[in-house]
């Protein structure tokens, strides 16, 4: 405990030293989350500053061990750190698919030397790497999933498509799961990973009602993709066949961020906040309103101690290994009712769909995104027959 | 310090959840007293077991023969006997009347301290003046008289108050009605003269008094605490009650929502274990998730107490609003889905959505604590 003490303000004064004021307020633009990738910019200085400081101290992954480019924090470190920068409201340095998804399938089934090559590009923030999952035909029955790999063998030829495959059109690299024997529905899947720049791989952004597209179409005609990057890195990660083994655990992954289990915006009580931006533009709240958003309240703070209990128990093991199923499911309905509130109390200013005093329609834009929260990742349905088979063990489920 | 029970803690939750599922059960306690109509509404039997176990003198020092534990302990207990429905003076004599002796002199101590520890004395609290929690408003008066105070006025919803020894008692020593100051809390033994009550019995089969002040006289040695200082001690009793109420409501929403998926692995209708149906799996797993939040916020809130944090406060009425908001869930998912046989007396389910009902009531429901939240949050 005198260590974690020790860590916590030793870590205080890091930050203190090396957060610019610009990385200590809340993102507003896509652009102010710095993403990485071969064709990466930094929005301004403060961004490359925070970054550059982040990646020496190895914070970009800081519970990643040092040899894969983290700075091989325990959990109860992590945890200190992701206090310390919540309390000066510190953005991400880094943020990508490949530290959330990839990172943490590679750490748990990768060989050495995918980990040493593809762990620390991702703590680099060298390569942006999109997740291939879904396609048209396969949604909440992922596993029914077409896209094919037909073995030709020192490489496979991949055809088919994926779509919401997240920033595809940004990405560097994608880690996919492709059919490779279609006589066995579970055993019949590898999580393959390649180039996007490879021959016959195309993508093509889907226009959403938000009236943003960070969703594509990804298209797989004829794609070249060679069974192995080198001594000790094939280009699948567990084994040919087993992918779906890696695509469920990382599943469990992607429903804990999805979750918001870590605090932040998507936990937050809101009834204050609210209250004072009412105030701001002379309106009121009504009483109506106000007892929802103090029922929000609640329901937001007890989730937080929910979130905080979650994170301590699978640090000890202590958690359902289904109980992401569970966060993911009640942190996405909770942000859905945040902005419908939001939207409530922000009345017909809520509405403007491009003016600049809504900073081009971002509440109105939000609001319908995280109509999204309950579908991607797994729908509010599945996560529910997930609970009821594996926590509740009801028949038939 | 992490949000789950450290090893002693472990250790006595598997103690109290054996123990109080043995010698606690519906049958042997609620059932049993219930059917005897025993005006005391519990058994004192249990009452002088849970002192051989320790139980309770848990928030009481060790100087004081107490075991000098916090809420974490009290609310694996309190859990147990919500899931139970055991009738027990545990709530108001060894979490919100311990609370308020131990803020008393050592002569108030000596003299009450022995008897809650040893099980051999029944505690009631005095707070409520209408049917709705509201300890913002004092109107009970009690005035100066000679060495001591003339106490007049009225209290309800005082949780065995006709088989307490003594009750803790807030009153008004100064100012308005409304007034945060001007409080002060007596400790008023049973036989006092002038005080009156009027036993009813509520729907989960507690036993509660409207009681009468007629000019009650208390000598000054009757004062806990400070004489019109009375709402810290006040507040830290509804405090440590509201967060020991938040566990005992985990307790009642987990036992039901237990109960009914036992239930819906049993029951079969059109060919088929009624467990089968996605339209009950869905609320299953909706009522799981609520109950899983219930109690980690309710373990939230005890640990922030046992640390003596400032956010104690707001976290324990996120609580009690939470698991009022939960167990009633629970416990209308479990009668519906137990279908007729809800219904009925036979089975357990509806004795929960009894208790349910008077346990939120207790101490603030969850609109109280919502409003609350909202309050201290500043809007």
């Amino acid at each position: 405990m005198a260590d974690l003490e020790t860590f916590r303000s030793e870590t205080r004064a890091w930050l203190e030293a090396n957060c610019p004021a610009e990385m200590r307020e809340p993102v507003r633009d896509e652009d102010d989350i710095y993403w990485g990738g071969r064709r990466a910019t930094f929005k301004n200085d403060a961004q490359k500053a925070w970054f550059e400081a982040c990646l020496a101290k190895g914070y970009t992954v800081p519970a990643w061990p040092k040899e894969y480019g983290g700075a091989g924090l325990s959990p109860e470190q992590a945890k200190v750190l992701r206090e310390e920068m919540g309390r000066i409201s510190a953005r991400p340095p880094l943020s990508s698919f490949g530290i959330w998804m990839l990172g943490p399938a590679l750490l748990h089934f990768g060989t050495e030397g995918q980990k040493q090559r593809f762990l620390n590009e991702i703590a680099r923030g060298e390569i942006r790497w999109c997740q291939g999952y879904s396609e048209p035909g396969s949604g909440s029955d992922l596993v029914s999933l077409q896209t094919y790999g037909d073995d030709q063998g020192d490489h496979w030829i991949v055809n088919g498509q994926k779509v919401w495959t997240s920033y595809a059109d940004q990405a560097d690299w994608i880690f996919c799961l492709v059919r490779t024997d279609k006589t066995d529905k579970y055993k019949g899947i590898t999580f393959m990973l390649y180039d996007m720049a490879s021959e016959g791989v195309s993508t093509k952004p889907i226009l959403l009602i938000s009236g943003n597209s960070p969703f594509c179409e990804t298209f797989f005609d004829n794609v070249k993709v060679p069974k192995s990057y080198g001594d000790d890195c094939p280009a699948y990660v567990g084994q040919v066949n087993r992918g779906w083994d890696v695509a469920k655990y990382l599943l469990g992954h992607e429903r804990e961020m999805i979750s918001g289990a870590g605090g932040g915006d998507r936990t937050a009580a809101i009834g204050a906040a609210m209250k004072r931006a009412s105030a701001r533009t002379g309106d009121d709240v009504d009483p109506v309103l106000r007892a929802e958003l103090a029922m929000f309240d609640v329901d937001a703070l007890a989730y937080t101690a929910m979130g905080e209990k979650f994170l301590d128990e699978i640090k000890v093991g202590k958690a359902h290994p289904a109980q992401p199923n569970m966060m993911k499911y009640v942190g996405t309905e909770l942000n859905k009712r945040r902005h419908e509130l939001m939207m409530a109390v922000g009345g017909s200013r809520s509405l403007e769909w491009d003016s600049e005093d809504t900073g081009g329609g971002k509440p109105a834009r939000g609001w319908l995104r995280t109509k999204a929260n309950s579908i991607e990742g797994g729908t509010s349905e599945v996560m529910l027959n997930v609970i009821a088979k594996r926590i509740l063990d009801l028949p038939g489920a | 310090m992490p949000l789950y029970h450290n090893d002693d803690q472990a250790m006595l939750a598997d103690t109290a959840r054996g123990f109080i599922a043995e010698e606690g059960n519906i049958a042997k306690q609620l059932r049993h007293w219930r059917d005897r109509d025993c005006k005391d509404g519990f058994g004192h039997g249990l009452w002088k077991q849970m002192a051989e176990m320790g139980f309770t003198g848990m928030l009481v020092s060790e100087a004081d023969g107490g075991l000098g534990m916090g809420h974490v302990e009290a609310g694996i207990v309190l859990e147990e006997i919500g899931r139970n429905l055991t009738p027990s003076p545990f709530l108001t004599s060894s979490v919100l009347a311990a609370t308020a002796l131990n803020h008393g002199s050592d002569d108030i101590k000596g003299r009450y301290l022995p008897g809650l520890i040893a099980g051999d004395h029944v505690f009631a609290v005095a707070i409520d003046e209408t049917a709705k929690h509201r300890p913002s408003r004092i109107a009970t008066r009690a005035e100066k008289s000679g060495n001591g105070f003339r106490l007049t006025g009225s209290k309800s919803f005082v949780i065995q108050g006709s088989s307490a020894d003594m009750i803790v008692v807030a009153a008004r020593t100064s100012g308005a009605d409304d007034d945060a100051d001007g409080i002060t809390l007596f400790a008023v033994p049973k036989d006092a003269s002038g005080m009156s009550h009027d036993a009813v019995r509520l729907v989960d089969t507690s036993m509660a008094t409207h009681t009468k002040f007629d000019g009650v006289e208390l000598d000054g040695d009757a004062v806990i605490g400070e004489i019109d200082g009375g709402r810290a001690v006040l507040d830290a009793m509804l405090l440590a009650g509201r967060v020991g109420a938040a566990a005992e409501g985990v307790g009642v929403a987990s036992g039901a929502m237990d109960m009914t998926v036992d239930y819906l692995k049993q029951r079969k209708q059109f060919g088929k274990l009624i467990g089968e149906f996605q339209a009950l799996q869905h609320r299953a797993s909706h009522l799981y998730s609520e109950v899983e939040i219930a109690r980690a916020v309710t373990i939230k809130a005890q640990q922030l107490l046992d640390a003596g944090s400032q956010q104690a406060d707001l976290m324990a009425s996120v609580a009690k609003a939470k698991v009022a908001k939960t167990a009633r869930l629970a416990v209308q998912e479990g009668v519906q889905m137990h279908g007729g046989i809800g219904m009925t007396d036979e089975y357990d389910i509806g004795l929960y959505m009894k208790r349910d009902r008077a346990l939120a009531e207790f101490l603030g429901d969850a609109y109280f604590h919502a409003n609350r939240v909202a309050e201290l949050s500043g809007y």
